[in-house]
Formats: C-alpha cells, sequence, structure tokens
C-alpha cells in the first residue's frame, strides 16, 4: 500500500486560538494511524516549539506549578515528536523569517528551520495538505 | 469526483460568513460530488437540533459529522444533535483526509 502523508501549515500562536489544540489532535492521530506528518509553521505558530515557555501556578485557584499541570505546547510538541521519530515520521519546520523576527529560535529538539519553499515541497510529495489560517 | 471535506470551526451565531460553507457545500454537492462537512471547535454549536442551522446540508446529502471532544468541551450531549449529525472523533477526519483526489478545506 502506497504510503500516506499528510502536511499541514500552522499560522496561530500558542494560547491563543482553539485551532493550535484541534492541530495537535490531528498530528497525534495522524500519527497513530500510521501517516507520515509534515508541519510547516507560519507567522505566530512558530512560537508552538518554544523553549521558552514554562508552566505556571495559577493564584485565583490558589494552586501550586504542579497542581495546576499547565500544559504547554513546546510539551506537546515534544512529544508528538518523539512519537514521529522513527515512523512513521513527524517533520516539523518552522519559517526561519517568521522565527528572526519574533526571536523565537530557542525551539525544543527536532524543529527544524525553513522557508516557504519547504512547505510547497512537503504539500507537493504529500497525500494531501490542510492549512489553518488565522481568522 | 471529488472529495470535498469542510472544516467548520466558526461559531455561527458569532461569524455571518459560515454561509459561506453552507453554500459552497451545497453548490459542490449539486455537481455530484462527495461533500462532508465536519464541525470542530465553536463550529459545532450549530449542530444542536434547536439552532435549526444544518437542515438545507442535510436535505442536499452532504455529510455532518461533529467533533466528540468539542461536543463536550461545550457540554452538548449526543441526543441534542439535530437530525443528520453524527458525533465522530477526529480520527475520521484524519481518514478523510488522507484519501486521494480529496480536497480539505479550513474555515
Amino acid at each position: 500500500m502506497k504510503e500516506r502523508s499528510l502536511t499541514l501549515a500552522l499560522m496561530d500562536p500558542p494560547y491563543e486560538s482553539a485551532n493550535s489544540t484541534t492541530a495537535l489532535r490531528i498530528i497525534s492521530v495522524a500519527l497513530e494511524q500510521g501517516i507520515n506528518v509534515n508541519v510547516f509553521a507560519y507567522e505566530g505558530a512558530v512560537c508552538l516549539p518554544l523553549k521558552d515557555q514554562s508552566p505556571h501556578a495559577n493564584p485565583v485557584k490558589g494552586t501550586t506549578v504542579e497542581e495546576e499541570e499547565h500544559p504547554t505546547t513546546k510539551a506537546f510538541v515534544s512529544s508528538l515528536l518523539a512519537i514521529g521519530k522513527d515512523g512513521p515520521l513527524l517533520t516539523w519546520v518552522n519559517c526561519g523569517l517568521c522565527v528572526d523576527e519574533r526571536g523565537a529560535a530557542n525551539v525544543v529538539d527536532g524543529v527544524k528551520r525553513g522557508s516557504p519553499a519547504d512547505f510547497f515541497k512537503m504539500a507537493s510529495e504529500s497525500t494531501n495538505t490542510l492549512v489553518i489560517p488565522t481568522k | 469526483m471529488t472529495r470535498y471535506v469542510f472544516i467548520e470551526s466558526r461559531d455561527p451565531f458569532e461569524s455571518c460568513d459560515t454561509k459561506f460553507i453552507e453554500e459552497t457545500a451545497i453548490a459542490v454537492k449539486e455537481r455530484g460530488h462527495d461533500v462532508t462537512v465536519f464541525l470542530v471547535q465553536n463550529g459545532v454549536l450549530a449542530a444542536r437540533q434547536n439552532t435549526g442551522r444544518l437542515g438545507r446540508l442535510a436535505e442536499a446529502g452532504v455529510t455532518l459529522l461533529a467533533d466528540n471532544f468539542s461536543l463536550r468541551e461545550r457540554g452538548i450531549k449526543s441526543e441534542e444533535l439535530a437530525h443528520g449529525i453524527q458525533e465522530s472523533g477526529i480520527s475520521k477526519l484524519v481518514e478523510a483526509i488522507v484519501q486521494e483526489h480529496t480536497k480539505a478545506i479550513w474555515h
């Protein structure tokens, strides 16, 4: 059977929109189904794997960092990259210009730097492509 | 035949342009294509029986799926869904969009 692959273009920054959660769910399920996944993170989405993110306590509820178990997108991306290390593969490319604009180069291991030319190549070679734009 | 999968993430009470999906999906279906509308995030608010929002799509023979995670987040139960709308996992969306000759459109 022909190997299937899905390319996603993401644009939303973390903690702004439910789009990020849905995108991470799609990636997770696709890997579970044995589908190779390419992600091209553009604009604010390059901050999804930003290493400097840290979980926080919730002073309103009076909970500690440990009690709050605040999920970070960098942790989700790291986990997905670990799952998609050997096959099915997850390739995550951050747009280099978007990274430089935002000073967002300190990302979790496994994230690559690229350009829209990478997105074009990934889309051309994939079974399908889904673009999740900002509103 | 091309398959079309429209992914509607917008709340119909907030975004008037959800009409765009309804009209486009029906037009594509009338041209003989296989069409699915997958409701996700605030898009599932249109799936409730008492909103009467998606009747034209169901009548046109468009497959209507509502993401179970988004339904749960918003406290919408299966029995509240309008006729013709099936509760679905995100895996069904992934299966649908990795088929050949399929166009996936996010809105």
